[in-house]
């Protein structure tokens, strides 16, 4: 039997931090009838497993942990109107904003949404993703999953592990695992530097002396019904494993810190235009995407590697997205594109659409000193910028002057001295 | 004792400053350069005199649909004592409801530090 569909005015897909900031965004900025739907049994989604600090120094000037940093949504989503359905699995979505869920409690729900906001988050990238050969004996994580088991399920995965990849959800994992009386013998990272924030190899594996292998990978994996030992060897420029170089570590578990995809499954269903460079919606500056009145925000558009800036992001999404609903959202002006010239991985928005100041985040391609970030005529020195370290840049009312009748703005890294001959070395 | 460099990554927040730390005959430090804020210089010079770290683990809770409990030192301990105190937390069992902040451990091992619950436990 089918029932008239559900009239929602903002409804926030995936109850993380970027659904928690967004939809109290929305219901600030007067929506009536926000909801959010999230298919795990409680909110907060990856944070409740990340139970290390370092969470909320921008926000609340304060270092909390992960879970702690989501009750001060949490608590403020319980203390609203706002309806949140546990439990929840959104199907399908459709261009015209019909969301299709299923959930225990309510059986099969259709709504019919004024705004949608995309919040779905990213997953890990597994050992299918990098084709590491061998057996698929038992014990190969990925270092999420490994957290999931030790924070919450409450198991150690291994006694003797090795993690490739050095995200910054393998260096919390490589302290966790020997905090819990675990030895980690080696992180191996293919790239001659650590993937994750500088701070998280001080106090995850300096403190505990953790060996870092870096331009190394892992070229085998021994045992049959459990990891045995792995093999490890270092790559050369072009990342390929250097004969005479391998070693084998003694090991019962492998763990994969070897990257993060945002999930847009039902953004590809819904039509919405990605950009391949950071594999979420393109957006403009509030986050909306190329169909209307769909928004996006956090994990789902980009990888961050702060939640302040998700919790950022997601009210940019949310307050636009809740004017969108009431009919309140300003019209667009010329569509300027901001695109990532040479040095630079992504940036985003990917077009400016409204005219007003907003915050340009990019991120570069790898680690420079005495960097000159040249976004359409302006330059911006930074000391060091380095792939792991989303940069934030204020695009300015005069900014935006300067830009008037441009099609498109170039971003682009200009490196110092030394940093383009390791460029031209590495051709 | 010679007069050494001493250098270091501050923790202290994501920027992840490069810390140098020089150091006097006597071991004492002399002179913090690399910060780029006054708790970077406090970072350093503590890293020198009294290392210490937040500690963040679990601890076992009854009377909930959660087997675990994540909790944290509410403050800094000293770096020594990471794994002593991950000892204490393991004879620890909280029962439900537990609301976040609330002491777990009053005073951990002597340092007059408490452990909190850094989450919401509803009891089942």
């Amino acid at each position: 039997m089918t029932q008239s569909p559900l009239k929602i005015d903002v409804l926030v897909i995936g109850g993380g931090p970027a659904g928690l900031a967004a939809a109290l965004a929305a219901k600030k900025q007067g929506a009536q009838k926000v909801a959010v739907i999230e298919r795990n049994h409680e909110l907060g989604g990856i944070l409740q497993q990340c139970i290390h600090n370092g969470f909320g120094l921008h926000r609340f000037q304060e270092e909390l942990s992960g879970p702690e940093y989501a009750a001060r949504f949490i608590h403020q989503i319980e203390g609203s109107d706002i309806d949140v359905y546990l439990n929840t699995m959104v199907i399908s979505l459709s261009k015209d904003r019909t969301v299709t869920a299923v959930s225990p409690t309510h059986g099969l729900l259709t709504c019919q949404a004024g705004a949608i906001i995309l919040a779905m988050g990213c997953r890990e990238r597994t050992r299918g993703a990098i084709n590491i050969p061998g057996y698929r004996p038992a014990g190969v994580f990925t270092a999420g999953a490994a957290q999931r088991f030790m924070n919450i399920e409450g198991y150690l995965p291994g006694k003797d592990v090795v993690i490739l990849g050095s995200g910054d959800i393998g260096l919390i994992m490589a302290r966790r695992f020997t905090l819990e009386g675990a030895k980690v013998h080696a992180v191996v990272e293919i790239l001659p530097y650590a993937a994750g924030l500088t701070r998280n190899v001080a106090q995850c594996l300096d403190d505990f002396s953790i060996p870092l292998h870096l331009s190394s990978t892992v070229v085998g994996i021994e045992g049959k019904d459990r990891v045995e030992a792995v093999t490890i060897a270092q790559v050369d420029n072009s990342r390929r494993p250097i004969p005479g170089t391998e070693q084998t570590i003694k090991c019962d578990t492998l763990l994969l810190s070897v990257g993060l995809i945002p999930e847009n499954e039902l953004s590809r269903e819904a039509e919405v235009p990605l950009d391949p460079m950071t594999s979420g919606p393109q957006v403009n500056e509030l986050r909306e995407t190329a169909v209307s009145g769909v928004f996006a925000c956090g994990n789902v558009l980009h990888v961050h590697d702060l939640v302040d800036y998700v919790s950022d992001e997601a009210e940019i999404a949310g307050t636009a997205a809740a004017e969108f609903a009431q009919d309140q959202l300003p019209g667009k002006s010329a569509a300027i594109s901001i695109r990532p010239g040479s040095g630079i991985r992504y940036a985003l928005p990917q077009t400016i659409e409204h005219n007003q100041p907003f915050d340009l985040y990019l991120r570069v391609v790898e680690p420079v000193e005495n960097a000159v970030i040249q976004i359409g005529d302006r330059q911006i020195r930074h000391r060091k910028v380095k792939p792991s370290e989303m940069l934030k840049i204020p695009i300015k009312a005069k900014d935006l002057e300067s830009w008037q009748g441009r099609q498109e703005i170039i971003v682009e890294l200009k490196t110092a001295e030394q940093g383009r001959k390791k460029e031209a070395a590495s051709r | 004792m010679n007069e050494q460099v001493i250098t270091k990554t501050c923790i202290v927040c994501p920027v992840g400053c490069e810390l140098s730390i020089q150091l006097g005959a006597d071991g004492q430090c002399q002179e913090v350069t690399g910060h780029r804020c006054p708790r970077g210089q406090a970072y350093a010079i503590a890293e020198i005199t009294d290392p210490r770290r937040v500690l963040t683990s679990t601890v076992a809770v009854a009377g909930s649909e959660h087997r675990l409990l994540p909790v944290r030192t509410k403050e800094a301990i000293p770096k020594d004592m990471l794994f002593a105190a991950i000892q204490e937390l393991q004879k620890v069992l909280v029962k439900a409801p537990v609301h976040v902040g609330d002491v777990v451990i009053e005073d951990l091992l002597g340092t007059g530090i408490p452990v909190i619950a850094s989450r919401d436990v509803k009891s089942a």
